[in-house]
């Protein structure tokens, strides 16, 4: 018998408020005759059900096949490697696992495969994980997303964790989901915040969706492990302290020969930049209109000392580099100072600097959502504010001097 | 013969105006197809899992020279996550037979999770690299590619059959042709449902779905601590006074 997933209006129910159309992320409901109708394009995301307070929408369909049986326990952080040490991103991780566990009453273990990785093992363990499980052998001195992959899952299927935690850097995107697919378990990327159900005991996984405007939040509540991966900067690295004595323990694992072979690495030398250590961040957005305004903010950002950031949106328009990039899918930063001009504010975007401890917003829109972070929020056009910020600050100067 | 097949997932749709467009990483995917068989042989074929008019965009990519394209549509691949998108891709690939190289942009710039790819890979048995830049060397049993990595690059080699995912820097997509603005008119298009890639149905759309969306929400907003209004000049003012009280000295240009 064939399944079929179907979202419905109860006509009965339904009083056309369109509370459900406003909170479609997809454009896919509409309101006709004071009934509300969804159109073929809904994806069942659910949104709209989660919300109507009438029960009008009913969801009809089936949930996940997946069983698990066994008992899954523990909680795994993967232990990526940069030039032989632990990039912060893991420990980061660590940091946040520990008090998943504690909810959970379970352990944290790391996963570490690579050569030499002594060192690695100890800092791990001075940062509270409980166990860590070592694949220490030349084969995997670099990483391969190849070898790495059947490792892992064959690990994973021998050792059963619950939850299993990975950085969303280069490699752990692209090592995360190759795991999950071969497991059929879920993956969820990017998350912001991670939380135990206190009743189903299961995670909780947020993260910005549909576009920016919204928060979503996602359970795997039928497979295990429950996979998520989380961008650099997110949490907090912070060692314990007080911590029980680590265990290491080798696995016998059989180590693959790797279909991909790495010929060569390069740093970019001209991006010597590291956003992330800047104190003062001048960043720019659509709102300034052309590529030519960003010398105004520049100009800005070497007055006060501090560096030039950017959105996505002006990236990827190729007004300038990657590099500068704040954000979901740039970098996290956390200044002393973000001036946030004319950037309307995107929650993917927000996400990268609302660890700035003070941040001002320009921008014409006094409800656009970054105003409503800001500490300081200026209405008004960011270019002629910035242009007579630029000329206050010369006057300043010049006065100064005169004296 | 050599095969190159291209992967879209599902396309974006934007609420009000209700516009659908091609994932802008996938337009590249398919360019970069194309490049390969102008410098190999063999043939295009482009794939993707959506809606039923998601097959005028695929006239499009016709239009730009694809071979043929397989759209896979069914009530059933409704609600996927990305394992099941990558499952369902999978049956398709299997039912299309040999390739070489499968193309898929990096991610979609809506769910932007980048699993879909390197997911799909695992399901075929095949290795997959990531963020690719440039394919520097091809020949018929490996690639060697540069890919964008953290803080720089990385060339990397891998063994086909493979799927690789391709950052946007990779090229600069072409316009259509005339030869294929004139395919679009008879276009080599199959419409596949899950009978016809003998999914299982128990591993497509919702119910082939791991994860799901348990609530969706507005992130608190507060009002902001203050709000500036006035001229330029007085709002210049105001801010220079913010950066006085966070010591923050302004330096000579």
């Amino acid at each position: 018998m064939r399944i079929v997933n179907r979202i419905s209006i109860v006509r009965e129910k339904c009083i056309g408020c369109g509370v459900c159309k406003n909170k479609c992320p997809f454009g896919s409901i509409k309101i006709e005759n004071k009934k509300a109708e969804i159109m073929d394009s809904c994806s069942l995301c659910r949104a709209c059900a989660n919300v109507c307070k009438f029960g009008a929408i009913l969801v009809e369909g089936e949930d996940a096949a997946f069983n698990t049986s066994d008992r899954h326990e523990g909680i795994w952080v993967f232990a990526e490697l940069k030039g032989g040490t632990v990039p912060r991103v893991v420990l980061e991780l660590v940091t946040e696992a520990k008090k998943l566990a504690s909810t959970l009453d379970t352990e944290v273990s790391a996963i570490l495969p690579g050569y030499n990785v002594g060192q690695a093992a100890q800092t791990l363990i001075k940062f509270g994980v409980d166990r860590v499980y070592i694949v220490d052998h030349p084969a995997l001195k670099n990483f391969s997303n190849d070898t790495y992959a059947k490792i892992i899952i064959d690990m994973v299927r021998s050792y059963k964790p619950d939850i299993f935690l990975f950085g969303a850097t280069v490699c752990g995107r692209s090592l995360a989901p190759r795991i999950s697919s071969a497991l059929n378990t879920g993956l969820t990327a990017d998350c912001t915040q991670l939380d135990i159900d206190p009743q189903k005991r299961i995670l909780l996984q947020t993260r910005p969706a549909f576009g920016g405007e919204l928060m979503a939040t996602i359970i795997c509540p039928h497979s295990k492990p429950q996979m998520a991966t989380v961008r650099p900067g997110i949490f907090e690295a912070v060692q314990p302290l007080h911590i029980n004595k680590g265990k290491i323990i080798r696995p016998e694992v059989c180590i693959p020969d790797s279909r991909i072979e790495i010929l060569k690495c390069f740093e970019d030398a001209a991006e010597g930049f590291d956003i992330t250590k800047a104190e003062i961040i001048v960043a720019a957005g659509r709102g300034m209109g052309h590529r030519e305004n960003l010398l105004l903010v520049e100009e800005l950002a070497a007055i006060l000392g501090g560096v030039v950031g950017a959105t996505r949106a002006i990236v990827d328009e190729g007004w300038i580099e990657r590099c500068h990039q704040v954000g979901q899918s740039g970098s996290t930063v956390s200044p002393k100072l973000y001036i946030a001009c004319g950037i309307s504010g995107a929650i993917q975007h927000m996400v990268g600097l609302k660890s700035s401890s003070v941040i001002v917003a320009i921008n014409k829109d006094a409800d656009a959502p970054i105003m409503r972070i800001a500490n300081y929020a200026f209405v008004g056009d960011a270019i002629e504010i910035i242009r007579a910020l630029i000329n206050e600050i010369k006057s300043l100067k010049q006065n100064q001097a005169e004296f | 013969m050599t095969e190159a097949k291209l992967d879209r997932e599902a396309n974006t749709i934007i609420r009000e105006g209700v516009v659908s467009i091609i994932n802008p990483y996938d337009i590249h995917a398919v360019e970069e197809g194309l490049r390969i068989r102008e410098r190999k042989g063999g043939s295009v074929t482009a794939l993707s899992m959506g809606i039923p008019c998601v097959v005028e965009m695929l006239k499009q990519v016709i239009a730009m020279g694809a071979d043929n394209a397989v759209l896979l549509t069914d009530k059933a691949f409704a609600g996927a996550d990305s394992l099941a998108t990558a499952y369902t891709l999978s049956k398709a690939v299997e039912k299309l037979k040999e390739f070489d190289i499968i193309v898929c942009g990096k991610q979609t710039t809506d769910g932007d999770t980048a699993q879909v790819g390197p997911g799909l890979a695992e399901k075929l048995g095949v290795p997959h690299i990531t963020n690719v830049v440039e394919i520097m060397e091809l020949e018929d049993d490996y690639a060697e590619c540069r890919r964008a990595v953290d803080k720089g690059w990385e060339i990397a080699r891998v063994k086909l059959p493979a799927v690789i995912t391709v950052e946007k820097d990779i090229n600069t997509p072409r316009f259509p042709s005339i030869r294929g603005i004139r395919n679009m008119l008879k276009p080599n298009i199959a419409i596949w449902n899950a009978d016809d890639i003998n999914a299982e149905h128990d591993r497509i759309g919702m119910k082939g779905s791991p994860t799901q969306v348990v609530k969706t929400f507005i992130p608190q907003s507060k009002a902001a601590a203050e709000t500036i209004m006035g001229t330029p000049v007085e709002q210049a003012k105001k801010m220079i006074s913010i950066f006085d009280e966070l010591h923050i000295k302004v330096r000579e240009r």
